[in-house]
């Protein structure tokens, strides 16, 4: 792929949403979401979206929008409680949320990336987070058995990409970009700084250039 | 004594220096400002951080620099970020010594629930079940009764669990609790409070032991 044709439009970007998405959604109580395609995808109203997100937001920051918006069918989440509009859907039976452990999430998503089908964790051991599930005995402790999980697209977000899209991240904004950039069939990153390739330490690269189709640069914060 | 300060103030001497600390919202948060002086913790925080700092000065708040309850917080020198799977190798792989996190319902057995009342309140678990099973040690600081006076110790906990048989330790405003094979024992209790009254305002039996301390003393 020629490198600048990585680098596209919000218009552009929209141009790749349609409805009955699974999409993965970086950022951790909206710092660290992208905040621009999040606006993309409201614009586009596409419908039935699957959303991947450690929490959904609040109703005016971060992909709490798409919940107010009613553009979610079913949401893979840790946390919904600074949202009242998730669980508004949620008593009313409009929206399904499948609530699971953050770290669990985490590692379902990295597990993905990693060409893993699951992963054993003891997390939720004798709780309803295990019900439904198999329960491997690892050395007379049990685990949960909790499959990998992975999206159509990632929407991430870091602070600095090449052209190339070498990634770099800053402060508490990295949470689950990194892990989301392996776990989709497209990945579309959200920068607030685009520079010319080998500008980047390679040392400094998070996210390898190889990880991402395409580059949205976004308003700095 | 305010009872969360009180709280607060009893559980930050549970710490040694060099403990890797998470702290839960709420009332757990307060304990970072009762840390005795010579005790240096280092604060973790799921969101991605260890090496939490003081909360920032009005106007100093940086809004990628936050805790996982999205409140503003400073990063000390020697401090690092890192991603959420991370993040959940520390908690979960038994890197972080000490959680200290509210309840619900917590029983004697160490059973804790505090993610959700079903048809009421569904917040959502977030990082508190990894936690809970991963954290060397759980302690439980909450104010020993529900707003309206009911027992929040019990017997058997009711509500959906965050995880079964964690707990180490449960401290309130009136007691200090350890959870054992035996059931709760009473290690320190309020010079506020009466054996008689503590055991009437818990939903499990209390073992007393011969000496127990009082706990303003160890505050």
């Amino acid at each position: 792929m020629d490198e600048l044709s990585k680098v596209i439009s919000k218009e552009k970007f929209q141009e790749l949403l349609k409805d009955d998405l699974s999409i993965m959604v970086g950022g951790f109580l909206a710092v660290g979401s992208p905040d621009l395609l999040i606006e993309g995808v409201i614009d586009s109203n596409i419908k039935n979206i699957t959303l991947i997100c450690n929490d959904t937001g609040f109703p005016d920051k971060g992909v709490g929008k798409w919940i107010v918006n009613k553009q979610v069918k079913k949401a893979v989440t840790s946390h919904i409680g600074t949202n009242p509009e998730s669980g508004n859907q949620l008593n009313k039976g409009e929206t399904i949320f499948d609530l699971t452990p953050q770290g669990t999430l985490a590692e379902k998503i990295r597990a993905a990336g990693a060409g893993l089908g699951g992963i054993l964790t003891p997390t939720g051991i004798g709780t309803i987070a295990a019900e439904g599930k198999e329960i491997i005995k690892v050395e007379g402790k049990e685990y949960i058995l909790e499959e990998s999980l992975r999206a159509d697209i990632a929407l991430i977000k870091a602070q600095k990409a090449d052209k190339k899209g070498n990634l770099v991240y800053t402060k508490a904004a990295r949470n689950f970009n990194p892990i989301m950039a392996f776990a989709a069939d497209t990945v579309v990153v959200e920068v607030e700084e685009l520079v010319e390739v080998g500008d980047i330490d390679p040392n400094n690269v998070v996210t390898p250039s190889v990880l991402v189709d395409y580059i949205v640069l976004g308003v700095e914060k | 004594m305010n009872p969360k300060v009180k709280i607060a103030s009893r559980v930050a001497k549970e710490f040694e220096s060099g403990d890797v600390v998470n702290l839960g919202i709420g009332l757990p948060t307060l304990v970072a400002d009762y840390i005795p002086q010579g005790i240096e913790v280092v604060f973790q925080s799921e969101n991605g951080i260890l090496g939490l700092g003081p909360s920032p000065e009005k106007g100093q708040e940086d809004p990628l620099i936050t805790n996982a309850g999205a409140q503003p917080v400073t990063i000390l020198p020697g401090g690092c970020y890192f991603d959420s799977a991370t993040s959940f190798m520390l908690i979960r792989g038994g890197h972080v010594d000490v959680t200290v996190l509210g309840a619900l319902q917590v029983d004697q057995k160490g059973n804790l629930a505090n993610w959700m009342i079903p048809g009421k309140m569904v917040p959502g678990m977030g990082g508190a079940m990894d936690l809970v099973t991963g954290a060397k040690r759980v302690i439980i600081a909450m104010q020993h009764c529900t707003k309206t006076g009911g027992a929040k110790i019990l017997d058997e906990c009711t509500l959906p669990l965050t995880a079964k048989e964690e707990v180490d330790l449960i401290i309130t405003e009136y007691a200090v609790m350890k959870v054992t094979d035996k059931g709760l024992v009473v290690l320190e209790i309020s010079k506020e409070i009466s054996k008689e009254e503590l055991q009437k305002c818990t939903g499990a039996s209390l073992i007393f032991p011969e000496t127990i301390k009082t706990m303003e003393e160890a505050i």
